[in-house]
């Protein structure tokens, strides 16, 4: 029996972590992730969860504490956002590296100047090349859901590598909502006692990370760029198999009225939810527009993107941070680039908005979307469009 | 914003720390336990107590809530402190059919001649209730009462067991003062 409760997006993201029984949990809490820790705390304190909790002094010492624990084989989480996730950057590629199946949440926040507590993807951008698995999700039960799926994931031994979940912050951290929890026996049966093959051990010694002069880093950087393209097949794996379990399936590229449709809208996020209200608002005007949201940001879907968007002669790529100085929108440039030497491609449109928690309505999505369209009939001479912005 | 049927949008204003935020999580929770749909978010941002905050709630009785936007044109407009009609345009973007709940001691028409509110009215006396059952005046519990019997939006005996799991042994007096503004408040016609 699953049980459907209406609770907060970030308890339910911890009693998720609860329910996959993590060993180590190695956090410090920072707007908009702290009530994830904050409850992960407390089920350890009260004996709900056994679990080792590190109150760590920094974000830095947060992951450093994480490689440590997942090279004993302890099955480890933590979370963070914005600039915390900026503190702990150089860390973030050892674990990548040295194959350690870490699982962080990541309450997207902005990054500062100015101070921003509020949302969006500048701090998912910057960390877009650390060699972490990134899934982001758009609602409370793709949360729960994927974080069960991050440790299945991560902990497979033909993936071995850490992962992200990526929930944007406030407008799902902080977001009370209908989430169904599964039974504790489903997410065992799921998600098996984590067995890690080359744990740090004094009676078997092992070297993890070692110095790597010019004659075997470019292999060992392959290595590990061959692991994460192909954990791709382990992750629809996985997906597969959860969706058979729990009824719920989820999709590198998820598509919504796209198959056909002239016009697509590609969202990252949870404002893509928004976005859905308004393509059924100009469908129903009569508009061949659909939506593609982008499930999974690394390793990065080429062939699913291809696929969605084959029919479509413009495309719109929704963005909620800028690459300065360069094409604005990180997610349009990838978009761009995997699509370039097609010969069949639709027109692209890059489009920024909602930084630092601004809010994109309904109306705001329906405004992007004919502008969009203008443009890719047009042309226009900008690298890309901001939407909503003063001055 | 939304031509979506079944939907209700609810702003709710108050000051931090007089637990708009929990109330309007206590009403989703009992939304959701009907089987409906049902959202509930602060003013995102930094916790500022005494100043002025907006809550939100959409509830849903058919389908999934998708908007992830803060609520600008509400259906119902919640006031914890009638102290905030006079620094706050609470009927900011209030639909044409909307309306307004507020926690006074005065009646409907000396509001609105006070405040020039163009809107039906529903008036209760919170703050002594509130004293009276939980001798504070923290109204937000009672004021669930009063939105319940205004607006329909669940039933009564849904908010109890929400009620009951978050204040623990003080959730039967939460209940008694919800119920006394079930039972007191003064609701214009629409």
């Amino acid at each position: 029996m699953t049980t459907r409760v209406g609770i907060e997006v970030s308890i339910a993201l911890a009693d998720a972590v609860k329910m996959a029984n993590a060993d180590v949990i190695a956090a410090y809490p920072i707007t908009p992730q702290t009530h994830i820790v904050e409850h992960l705390a407390e089920l350890v304190a009260n004996g709900e969860l056994d679990a080792e909790y590190i109150p760590v002094e920094s974000e830095h010492s947060a992951m450093s504490a994480c490689v440590g624990s997942a090279s004993v084989g302890a099955r480890t989480f933590t979370a963070t956002a914005g600039q915390g996730l900026e503190l702990m950057h150089e860390v973030l590629y050892i674990p990548s590296a040295m194959r350690l199946p870490i699982v962080m949440a990541v309450a997207n926040r902005a990054l500062s100047s100015p101070l921003s507590v509020w949302g969006d993807h500048s701090d998912m951008m910057a960390v877009r090349d650390t060699g972490w698995i990134q899934i982001v999700v758009e609602n409370g039960q793709q949360a729960m859901d994927n974080i069960l799926c991050a440790f299945r994931i991560a902990e497979d031994k033909r993936v071995l590598l850490p992962v992200m979940v990526h929930l944007d912050g406030f407008n799902l951290t902080h977001v009370v909502e209908p989430i169904v929890f599964p039974e504790q026996s489903d997410v065992d049966k799921f998600l098996p006692a984590y067995n890690y093959p080359l744990p740090l051990n004094p009676d078997r010694p092992v070297a993890m990370g070692d110095f790597a002069p010019p004659v075997i880093f470019t292999e060992a950087k392959w290595a590990q760029e061959v692991v994460l393209r192909d954990s791709k097949d382990i992750i629809l794996e996985c997906w597969n198999e959860f969706g058979k379990t729990f009824g719920r399936q989820y999709f590198p590229v998820e598509r919504y009225h796209s198959d056909g449709a002239k016009v697509l809208l590609l969202t990252v996020g949870s404002f893509g939810e928004t976005a859905m209200v308004a393509i059924d608002k100009m469908r129903a005007e009569g508009n061949d527009v659909g939506q593609i949201r982008l499930r999974l940001w690394r390793p990065f879907p080429f062939e699913e993107l291809r696929q969605a968007v084959k029919d479509a002669d413009i495309l719109i790529v929704l963005d909620r941070a800028i690459s300065f100085g360069g094409p604005g929108g990180v997610v349009a440039s990838e978009v761009k680039a995997a699509l370039y030497n097609l010969d069949k491609k639709p027109r692209i449109v890059s489009y920024v908005a909602g930084l630092g928690g601004r809010d994109i309505t309904v109306a705001a999505f329906e405004a992007i979307i004919k502008n969009g369209i203008e443009i890719a009939r047009t042309g226009s001479e900008n690298e890309y469009e901001i939407y909503g912005v003063r001055g | 914003m939304t031509d979506v049927k079944n939907l209700i949008e609810i702003r709710w204003h108050g000051r931090g720390g007089q637990g708009a935020v929990t109330s309007a999580e206590l009403l989703a929770q009992a939304a959701i336990s009907e089987g409906k749909y049902a959202q509930a978010f602060p003013s995102f941002g930094p916790e500022r107590r005494g100043a002025p905050v907006q809550a939100f709630n959409r509830v849903d009785s058919q389908e999934p809530v998708r908007i992830r936007a803060d609520i600008t044109e509400p259906d119902i407009v919640v006031v914890l402190d009638p102290s905030l009609l006079s620094i706050v345009n609470v009927t900011s973007g209030l639909r044409e059919n909307g309306r307004v709940i507020i926690n006074t001691r005065k009646t409907a028409e000396q509001i609105r001649s006070e405040f020039g509110i163009n809107y039906p009215l529903a008036t209760v006396n919170a703050t002594r209730i509130a004293r009276e059952q939980l001798g504070v005046p923290i109204v937000n519990t009672t004021m669930l009462g009063a939105i319940i019997k205004t607006t329909e939006v669940v039933d009564k005996e849904s908010i109890l067991a929400p009620l009951e799991k978050r204040f623990g042994r003080l959730g039967e007096r939460n209940i008694k003062a919800m119920e006394t503004a079930y039972q007191e408040v003064v609701i214009e016609e629409q």
